[in-house]
C-alpha cells in the first residue's frame, strides 16, 4: 500500500521516461545517495571502506561496463580483466610522464586507451558469435596480460614489475598514494561511479540502448530495419571497455595502491561476469546488486565461522569457502536465472499490495 | 627487425631440419594431450548443449582421486575401477543437483553454472585429498630415444596412442549406436528430445560420466607427466582454443584442432618466442584460433549456423 | 472493391527476370512483375512457391543470381537490407521477428532508428538535442500505438504477448519507419475472424491515409479478394498469373495449382 503508483499521473512523455518514474523510488534513491555521501564516511571503519565499499564501487563500475556489452548488446566477453589492465597501466604511464595533469583527466584518457583496445578486439564480433566470441575475447585477456608483464616500458622498467600509484591531489586534497585517506578515496570513487552510472542509464534508455538490445535479441531483424550491426557492436565494445578501463584505473589508484598483472587476470574477468549474471543481465541496478553480492560473500564466508564459534585451520576454511561460493552460484542460477534485479522487481510488485494479500 | 620476424626463423628451420621435425613431433604429442581434454568438452556440448567449464577441474579431480586411492594402498587396477565409479557417481550428482533444474535455460546460464561447479569440485578435491603436488607413476618410463636423429619420448608416444584409441572408440560410439543418436538429439533441443521420449536424465548421466572418464585418461596422462596439482585444471583453458579451431561440436575437430594448436604453439615458442621475451605460449594458441575463426566462424568442423528469418 | 482516395500511380517497384537458387534448389525462376504506387498487391500461391523468398529478395536479404529490381527508378541487382530500409522499404515477417526482450513501445521505437541522428555522447547526457529527438519520436510512435489500438500493452515485454498482438506490434514497427513500400509476410496467419477484420482495417487505413504501397503474402482468399487491387500468383518459383482478383480467380492454371473449385 505504501508503494503504490496510483495517483501519480504522467502528463508528458518526458515524465514517463525519467529514470525513476515512481515518486517513492525517487525519494529512496535520493536518501541513499545522501547517506552514501554524508553518513558513510563518518561512520564506516577503515576496514569496511577499504575491503568492502571501495571495491564494491569499482566492481560495480566494471560490472556496468560488462553489462552494457554482454547484457544489453549480447556480446559475451571474457576479456574484462584485460581492459581493466589497460586502464590501470595506462593511467600509471600517463601520470608518471605528465605528473601535473589532473588525475581525473588521466583516468578518462586511460579509459579512452582501453576503449581503443576494446574496439580492436571487438572487430571479430562481426563474424564470430556466442561462445566462440567469448573464447576469442580470452585472446584479448591473455595477450594483454602477457604484454603488461613482459613489456617493461609499461611499468617504467622497475625490477618488480609492479605499478604503484604516486600521490596525486585534487583541489588540494591528496586522493591517491599511500597518504590518501580511505574516506577521501571512497568519496572520489562514489562520485565517479554515480556519474558514470547515470550516463550508462541514459545510453540504455535511448537510441543506442535500443539498437544494442535489438542486436542482442535478433540481429538479423535488426539489420533489416536499418540498424548497422558492426557499428553498433563496436560502439558497445568501445564504451564497455572505457568503463572497464576507468574501473581498472580506480583499482590501482583508489583502492589497491599498487598492482601487478595478477590483479587483472582471468579470475577477475570471471568475477565480473558472475556479478552481472547474478545481478541481472541487461540491468544497471543489477550490476550494483551483483557487485555487492560478489564482494560481500567472501568477506562474509571468511568472517562468519569464527563469529559463530567454529574455528577451522586456514587452508581448510579456504577450500570450504571456495566450495560454498560455487554452490551459492549454482543455487542462485537455479532459483533466479535472471538475477537479483529480477528478484527486486518481483519484490516491488509484492510491495504494491502489501500488507494486503491481493 | 623485420628480418628477425619474417626470415630468420624459417632459415633456422631449414638449417637444422631434424630439430624442426623434433619440435613438430613434440608439438603433435602435446597436441594429442590437448585433444583429450577438448574431447571431454565436445562430448558434453554435443550432447547437452552445455559448455562445461568444469572439464578442466574434472580432469584434476579424477587424477586426484586416483592418486589419493593409490596412496592409501589400493593396487592400480582397483584404484582405476574405483575412480571410474567415483566419476559415474559424480555424473549422477551433477545431474541431480544441477542439470535437472536448469533444463532449457540459456547457454550462458548453464556456462556460469559450470563455473560454479568447477569451484565446488576444486574445493572438494582439495578438502578430501589435500593440495600438495602428488606424483603419479603408471609404469611407463619417461625416457627418450632417437629415431633417425629425432628425439622422441616414450611416455609421450604412449599418451598419444592411448588418446588415439580413446577417440576411435568414442567416434564409433557416437555414430553407430542408438545412444549416440539420442545424444545428438538432446544437444539440439532439450524439450523436443523430451517430447519424443528420450530419457533426458539418463542421457545426461551417461554423457557426463563418459566425459569424466575421458577426463580421467587426460588426468592420468598429464598428471604422470607433470605431477597432479592445481595447475592441471588450467589445462582446460588451453583446450578452449582447440575447440575454437575445431568447432565446439566436432570430435574430429577436437583432435585436429588439438594437433594444430600443439604444433603451432611449440613452433611459435621455439622459433619466435625469444624475439618477444618468451612465454608467448600463453596467448599464441588463442590468437591463432582467433585468426582462424575470422575466416571460418564455426571452426573447422563445427556446424554452420544457418539463420532464417 | 474498395474505394480509393488516392489514384494508383506508376510503378514504384519492378522486378525483372529474378532467379534465385540455393545450391541447386531453384526458389525463384525468371519472375517479373510490378508494384504500382498506392496499390495493394497480394502475392499468393501454395506453400514453398517462393513467396517469402521473393520478399527477401526485394528487401535485400537474399541476393538473386539473375535479374534486377527497379525501385523508384533506380535499377539494382543487389541491395543490402539496411540500404533498402533507408530507401523506404519496411516489412514484417512470417515468424515474428520482434525483439523479445524489449517492450512494445521500445520495439516500435526501433523502427524510428533510421531517423535518429544524435550521436552517443549526446545520448549519454540525455538532455538538450538528444532528449528533444527522443520525445519527438516518442510522439510519433504513440500516434502509431493509438492507430493500432495497442495502448494497453505499451510497456509489456513483447515476448509475453499473444501471437495476434505480436503481429500487430510488428506491423507497428514497420509503420514507424514511415515506409513508401510495406511488405507484409502473412500478416493474418494464426488469427481469428475478429483479429483478421482488425488487421484488414489497419492495412486499408494505412494505404488510404498515408498512401503507403503494400505488397502482402496471404493465404486467406477472402481477404485477398476483398482488399487487394492486383494479385500475383506463384507456383514452384514461377509466376503463373498476374492481374485483378477477378481475373486471377477465374484463371485455369491458378485453380489447378492452388484455388481448387467448390463442389456443390
Amino acid at each position: 500500500m505504501l508503494y503504490r503508483e496510483a495517483g501519480q499521473f504522467k502528463t508528458s512523455y518526458a515524465a514517463d521516461q525519467t529514470v525513476f518514474p515512481i515518486a517513492q523510488d525517487r525519494w529512496c534513491v535520493a536518501a541513499m545517495i545522501l547517506v552514501a555521501f554524508v553518513a558513510v564516511p563518518l561512520v564506516a571503519s577503515e576496514y569496511m571502506l577499504q575491503a568492502v565499499l571501495i571495491p564494491f564501487l569499482i566492481f560495480a563500475l566494471a560490472a556496468i561496463g560488462l553489462n552494457l556489452l554482454t547484457g544489453y548488446c549480447g556480446q559475451l566477453s571474457l576479456g574484462t580483466g584485460g581492459f581493466m589492465a589497460v586502464g590501470g597501466y595506462m593511467t600509471y604511464k600517463l601520470t608518471t610522464n605528465f605528473p601535473d595533469l589532473n588525475i581525473l583527466i588521466v583516468f578518462v584518457l586511460a579509459g579512452l586507451c582501453a576503449a581503443l583496445v576494446g574496439l580492436v578486439f571487438g572487430i571479430p564480433s562481426l563474424r564470430i558469435k556466442g561462445f566462440y566470441l567469448a573464447v576469442a575475447t580470452l585472446a584479448a585477456q591473455f595477450f594483454l596480460g602477457w604484454m603488461f608483464n613482459k613489456v617493461e616500458w609499461f611499468y617504467n622498467y622497475n625490477s618488480s614489475g609492479t605499478i604503484t600509484a604516486p600521490p596525486r591531489e585534487l583541489l588540494g586534497i591528496t586522493i591517491t598514494g599511500p597518504n590518501a585517506s580511505a574516506e577521501v578515496r571512497y568519496l572520489v570513487a562514489l562520485a565517479i561511479v554515480i556519474l558514470f552510472a547515470l550516463a550508462a542509464k541514459n545510453l540504455v534508455r535511448g537510441r543506442v540502448g535500443r539498437a544494442w538490445m535489438a542486436i542482442r535479441d535478433m540481429d538479423i531483424a535488426a539489420e533489416i530495419i536499418g540498424i548497422r550491426p558492426f557499428q553498433t557492436k563496436l560502439l558497445a565494445f568501445a564504451i564497455s571497455s572505457f568503463y572497464c578501463g576507468v574501473a581498472g584505473a580506480m583499482t590501482v589508484f583508489l583502492w589497491l595502491g599498487s598492482a601487478e598483472t595478477e590483479a587483472f587476470d582471468i579470475n577477475q574477468s570471471f568475477q565480473i561476469l558472475f556479478m552481472i549474471i547474478i545481478g541481472g543481465l541487461g540491468s544497471i541496478l543489477g550490476s550494483f546488486l551483483g557487485a555487492a553480492f560478489i564482494v560481500i560473500t567472501p568477506v562474509f564466508l571468511t568472517n562468519a565461522p569464527p563469529m559463530i564459534g567454529i574455528d577451522l585451520p586456514i587452508d581448510l576454511q579456504k577450500h570450504i569457502e571456495v566450495m560454498m561460493f560455487g554452490s551459492l552460484i549454482i543455487f542462485f542460477l537455479i532459483v533466479e536465472p535472471r538475477g537479483l534485479a529480477r528478484l527486486w522487481q518481483i519484490a516491488k510488485e509484492k510491495l504494491r499490495l502489501w500488507p494486503f494479500p491481493y | 627487425m623485420l628480418y628477425d620476424v619474417f626470415i630468420a626463423p624459417f632459415l633456422d628451420m631449414v638449417e637444422s631440419p631434424t630439430f624442426f621435425v623434433e619440435v613438430v613431433v613434440n608439438g603433435l604429442l602435446t597436441g594429442v594431450m590437448y585433444s583429450l581434454v577438448a574431447l571431454g568438452f565436445v562430448l558434453i556440448f554435443k550432447a547437452s548443449g552445455v559448455f562445461n567449464f568444469a572439464q578442466g577441474v574434472m580432469v584434476l579431480f579424477a587424477a586426484l582421486t586416483l592418486v589419493g586411492l593409490i596412496e592409501h594402498g589400493a593396487p592400480i587396477w582397483l584404484a582405476l575401477i574405483l575412480t571410474v565409479a567415483v566419476m559415474v557417481v559424480l555424473a549422477y550428482a551433477i545431474e541431480w543437483f544441477m542439470l535437472r533444474h536448469l533444463v532449457n535455460q540459456e547457454g550462458i546460464i548453464l556456462f556460469m553454472a559450470t563455473i560454479g561447479l568447477s569451484f565446488v569440485l576444486q574445493g572438494l578435491g582439495e578438502t578430501v585429498w589435500g593440495s600438495n603436488v602428488k606424483m603419479l607413476d603408471i609404469g611407463i618410463p619417461d625416457t627418450s630415444f632417437e629415431v633417425s636423429g629425432v628425439l622422441l619420448n616414450e611416455f609421450d608416444l604412449f599418451a598419444a596412442a592411448s588418446g588415439a584409441i580413446l577417440v576411435a572408440v568414442l567416434a564409433v560410439f557416437f555414430h553407430y549406436t542408438r545412444i549416440g543418436r539420442a545424444l545428438r538429439a538432446v544437444a539440439d533441443d532439450h524439450q523436443a528430445a523430451l517430447s519424443v521420449g528420450i530419457p533426458l536424465k539418463t542421457i545426461w548421466v551417461i554423457v557426463w560420466a563418459v566425459a569424466g572418464i575421458v577426463g580421467l585418461v587426460a588426468g592420468i596422462m598429464w598428471g604422470a607427466k607433470s605431477g597432479v596439482q592445481f595447475s592441471l585444471s588450467l589445462i582446460a583453458l588451453k583446450a578452449l582454443p582447440v575447440l575454437m579451431l575445431g568447432g565446439f561440436t566436432s570430435v574430429p575437430g577436437a583432435i585436429i584442432g588439438g594437433l594444430i594448436i600443439g604444433v603451432g604453439e611449440k613452433v611459435a615458442e621455439i622459433y619466435w618466442g625469444p624475439l618477444f621475451g618468451g612465454a608467448i605460449e600463453n596467448w599464441f594458441a588463442y590468437v591463432l584460433a582467433l585468426v582462424f575463426l575470422l575466416f571460418r566462424p564455426q571452426g573447422l568442423f563445427g556446424e554452420r549456423i544457418i539463420e532464417r528469418v | 472493391m474498395t474505394q480509393r482516395s488516392r489514384p494508383i500511380g506508376d510503378t514504384l517497384l519492378g522486378v525483372e527476370g529474378i532467379s534465385l537458387s540455393f545450391g541447386g534448389v531453384n526458389a525463384l525462376s525468371d519472375i517479373s512483375f510490378e508494384i504500382k504506387k498506392n496499390e495493394i498487391l497480394a502475392i499468393i500461391g501454395p506453400n514453398g512457391a517462393g513467396k517469402s523468398s521473393m520478399l527477401n529478395v526485394i528487401n535485400g536479404f537474399y541476393h538473386p543470381q539473375e535479374g534486377t529490381i527497379t525501385f523508384k527508378n533506380q535499377v539494382r541487382r543487389h541491395m543490402r537490407p539496411h540500404v533498402a530500409a533507408k530507401q523506404g522499404i519496411a516489412r514484417t515477417f512470417q515468424n515474428i521477428a520482434l525483439f523479445k526482450g524489449m517492450s512494445t513501445l521500445d520495439n516500435i521505437m526501433t523502427g524510428r532508428l533510421l531517423r535518429m541522428r544524435r550521436n552517443f555522447l549526446w545520448q549519454a547526457l540525455y538532455w538538450g538535442p538528444a532528449l528533444k529527438e527522443e520525445l519527438e519520436h516518442r510522439a510519433a510512435v504513440e500516434r502509431i500505438i493509438d492507430f493500432l489500438e495497442i495502448q494497453a500493452i505499451r510497456k509489456t515485454p513483447v515476448g509475453r504477448l499473444p501471437y495476434g498482438l505480436q503481429k500487430r506490434v510488428e506491423l507497428g514497427r514497420a509503420l514507424a519507419a514511415e515506409p513508401e513500400l510495406l511488405l507484409l509476410d502473412e500478416p493474418m496467419a494464426g488469427m481469428n475472424v475478429e483479429e483478421k477484420e482488425d488487421m484488414c482495417r489497419f492495412i486499408l487505413d494505412v494505404n488510404d491515409e498515408f498512401g503507403t504501397t503494400i505488397a502482402l503474402i496471404e493465404h486467406d482468399m477472402g481477404v485477398v479478394m476483398d482488399i487487394s487491387d492486383r494479385v500475383v500468383v506463384l507456383d514452384y518459383g514461377r509466376k503463373i498469373a498476374d492481374g485483378t482478383p477477378e481475373v486471377v480467380r477465374a484463371n485455369r492454371e491458378v485453380i489447378d495449382a492452388y484455388l481448387g473449385v467448390s463442389r456443390d
